[in-house]
């Protein structure tokens, strides 16, 4: 065991390493204090010390409090206590020692792998320049990648996810706050459920022991937003996009498909915590963006398949396109008419709406209208906002 | 005592632990506290408490947590229907209303629920408090509290000490975050889905019957049927109800039968999405890959 730390021959002993080792804990985040010490050093008591792997599944047990810390807590006890045969200067060590090198304390504690100064972490410049990904050099490396090939990465920054996110929140806030007109018993509500407290007393001879209460569940309306891609829309799908995104985000039972010759389901991928990363999943999906479209037969496909699974009474259906069908008419009207049937309201935003003097014309526009709850412009996020009041009246 | 004898007795009862896992046990048992099991559902958490109550011969009690779980269910209620009727039995006797309070607030009248019977036994028993992180925050309050001093207080009766220390185990799969306070007061191990090795090894402690090679292939099927990406993960009980499937149907050799294997999937995968993923062309993949 050479790779055991060297401790200087002044030192105090064990229990001083151990308030060292406490100390270095909290220096990288994990939440251990005076009492953690003091459970170590019994804990130690009762496991063969002089072996390290026993000692670091002891101190694991004591020291972590979850999955993150368990995770980083290997890496933290080889810095300390196995340090490759390295005099420690100082058995306590003062913070700055551990910090100089490794990430800055003020991050959390899992946010960053821990790269304990103690020389085995291979430095990031060694091998060539791509083993710089990490940090400000990755997003580099993929904005140059952007401009060789189309990708939706381009098209949606970050700031305007944020700010969609608002949006869809406010929205989806509209469309959850709706509660059931009847009440139902329930553990925790919010009035005295008469009917079942005077059953209930019949058992201890009208004498009332527990009192039931009721309370009126939630009926949330969930969206399903169907997106189109298509060229003629290219230049709207940025903030469709985004749009998209946030509302995913600000509610877990959003659905959202894109659709240009065919449909894709882009809800997984959209979920994504990672921003940037989700609509690089996105643009591997949505293969054939900025194409033809077939808005018909998407909405067909749709209504066959993932209608059936996720569309139902109280289900708001979110078209974004500008009606260009390359399919006929009919086919759009009957998908539309066979979607309406599920019981779920539809809600067209078309973004040529916002144009002065536009007319529905576009013949697959003009066979849709018949079906739809709710037909608005929508060109910025502004349009969108605006559709909070309408939502809360559907 | 050492924490390789814990992890054979443990073995002995057909559990196997892996080498984190029964560190902690060894310290939970030599600390006295109380050991928090957090984990993909599944991963045999509970199944921790049943063993070692085996290994310590002494009784589980199970305090199983829900929503809206509270002190009357986890820690004591007055029996409230014998109350009434010694009131009834007192009136008709002429009994003062003075002696009559005293004898139904007496211990006699006590509902003994896991957390008081837990603390009130000759003999320290496994206190398994299933599921944590679907109870209320309230309720993790008050079990910190009955956790560091091991006494309950009852207004009417006062003060109910601790006959003997109960080993707490807590499990949680991450409804909910669970507060420092709680994960402070108690060591931890994070419970993974087994490695080949030890998954192996469970499945012979469980399943002796099964051949070498077909077990070999089971594991090898199950270990990179999780790498996929599936909504609900197969366990390992599900992964021995796969075994015991597969033996039911005499099956030696999981390439044989697509449509078999294809069948005998419904032990492992538990959502229609997952079914819907694993397709016949995958799951003979995976079976080729196996063997």
């Amino acid at each position: 065991m050479s790779r055991v730390s060297k401790f200087a021959a002044r030192d105090p002993g064990p229990a001083a390493r151990m308030a060292g080792f406490t100390a270095h804990l909290r220096a990288h985040g994990l939440r251990v204090g005076v009492g953690e010490a003091d459970i170590a050093l019994r804990a130690l008591t009762h496991v063969q010390a002089s072996n390290p792997e026993e000692t670091r599944r002891a101190l694991k047990t004591v020291c972590t409090g979850c999955a993150d810390d368990v995770a980083q807590f290997d890496d933290l006890f080889d810095s300390y206590w196995l340090n490759g045969g390295r005099v420690r200067q100082k058995v306590v060590p003062s913070l700055s020692e551990t910090n100089s090198e490794s990430v800055q304390s003020s991050r959390p504690a899992n946010s960053q792998q821990v790269a304990a100064g103690t020389g085995e972490t291979t430095d990031p410049d060694d091998g060539n320049g791509e083993a710089e990904a990490d940090g400000t050099g990755k997003l580099v490396a993929t904005i140059v990648q952007n401009l060789m090939k189309k990708d939706l990465r381009d098209l949606v920054q970050p700031e305007d996810i944020a700010e969609a996110e608002v949006i869809a929140r406010r929205l989806g806030a509209a469309l959850q706050d709706r509660r059931s007109r009847r009440r139902k018993a329930a553990r925790k509500g919010d009035q005295i459920h008469f009917r079942k407290l005077i059953r209930q007393s019949l058992a201890t001879g009208g004498e009332p022991l527990s009192l039931p209460k009721k309370h009126r569940p939630e009926r949330p309306l969930k969206i399903v937003a169907l997106c189109d891609v298509s060229g003629s829309m290219t230049l709207y799908a940025q903030v469709f996009l985004a749009f998209l995104a946030g509302l995913m985000r600000a509610d877990p039972a959003t659905d959202a498909y894109l659709f240009h010759t065919r449909l894709v389901r882009i809800a997984d991928a959209l979920r994504d915590k990672d921003t940037l990363r989700a609509l690089g999943r996105l643009s591997v999906l949505a293969d054939g963006f900025g194409g033809g479209s077939k808005i018909g037969q998407s909405l067909t496909q749709f209504s066959r398949t993932y209608a059936r699974r996720f569309v139902d009474g109280r289900t708001v259906v979110l078209i974004l396109s500008d009606g260009y069908d390359t399919d006929a008419p009919e086919l759009l009207g009957t998908a539309l008419a066979k979607l309406k049937q599920r019981g779920c309201k539809i809600i067209w935003l078309n973004p040529l709406k916002g144009w002065d003097g536009y007319q529905p014309i576009a013949q697959g526009m003009a066979a849709a209208l018949p079906h739809l709850d709710l037909f608005r412009p929508a060109n910025r996020l502004a349009d969108l906002a605006a559709l909070e009041p309408e939502l809360t009246r559907l | 005592m050492q924490w390789t004898t814990r992890q054979t007795a443990m073995a002995e009862q057909g559990y196997i632990a892996s080498d984190d896992l029964a560190m902690a046990v060894h310290l939970a048992l030599s600390l006295g506290r109380p050991l928090l099991l957090e984990g993909a559902a599944g991963v045999g958490k509970t199944e921790v408490a049943r063993v070692l109550a085996a290994v310590c011969d002494t009784q589980l009690i199970r305090l199983q947590c829900y929503e809206g779980l509270d002190a009357a269910q986890a820690i004591y209620e007055w029996n409230y229907q014998r109350q009434l009727l010694t009131i009834r039995a007192a009136a008709e006797d002429g009994e003062t209303g003075r002696s009559v309070e005293q004898r139904i607030f007496s211990e006699e009248f006590l509902l003994e629920r896991p957390l008081l019977k837990a603390i009130r036994q000759p003999k320290p028993p496994v206190l398994l408090i299933d599921e944590i992180d679907r109870a209320d925050e309230e309720f993790e309050a008050y079990l910190l509290e009955v956790l560091s001093e091991y006494q309950i207080s009852v207004p009417e009766l006062g003060t109910l000490t601790a006959t003997t220390r109960p080993i707490v185990i807590l499990t949680a799969n991450g409804t909910r975050d669970l507060s420092d306070a709680l994960r402070r007061r108690c060591l931890y191990a994070h419970v993974d889905y087994p490695d080949r090795e030890t998954e192996l090894a469970i499945l012979k402690a469980r399943c002796g019957e099964v051949e070498d090679s077909l077990a070999n292939q089971i594991i090898g099927f199950v270990q990179s049927l999780r790498k996929e990406e599936l909504e609900k993960k197969p366990g390992i009980a599900e992964m021995l109800d796969f075994s015991a499937a597969l033996m039911g149907l005499g099956v030696a050799d999981l390439t044989e039968d697509p449509k078999l294997l294809q069948a005998s999937l419904a032990t492992l995968l538990k959502t229609e999405a997952d079914r819907f993923n694993i397709i016949t062309e995958v799951s003979q993949r995976l079976a080729g890959q196996a063997a």
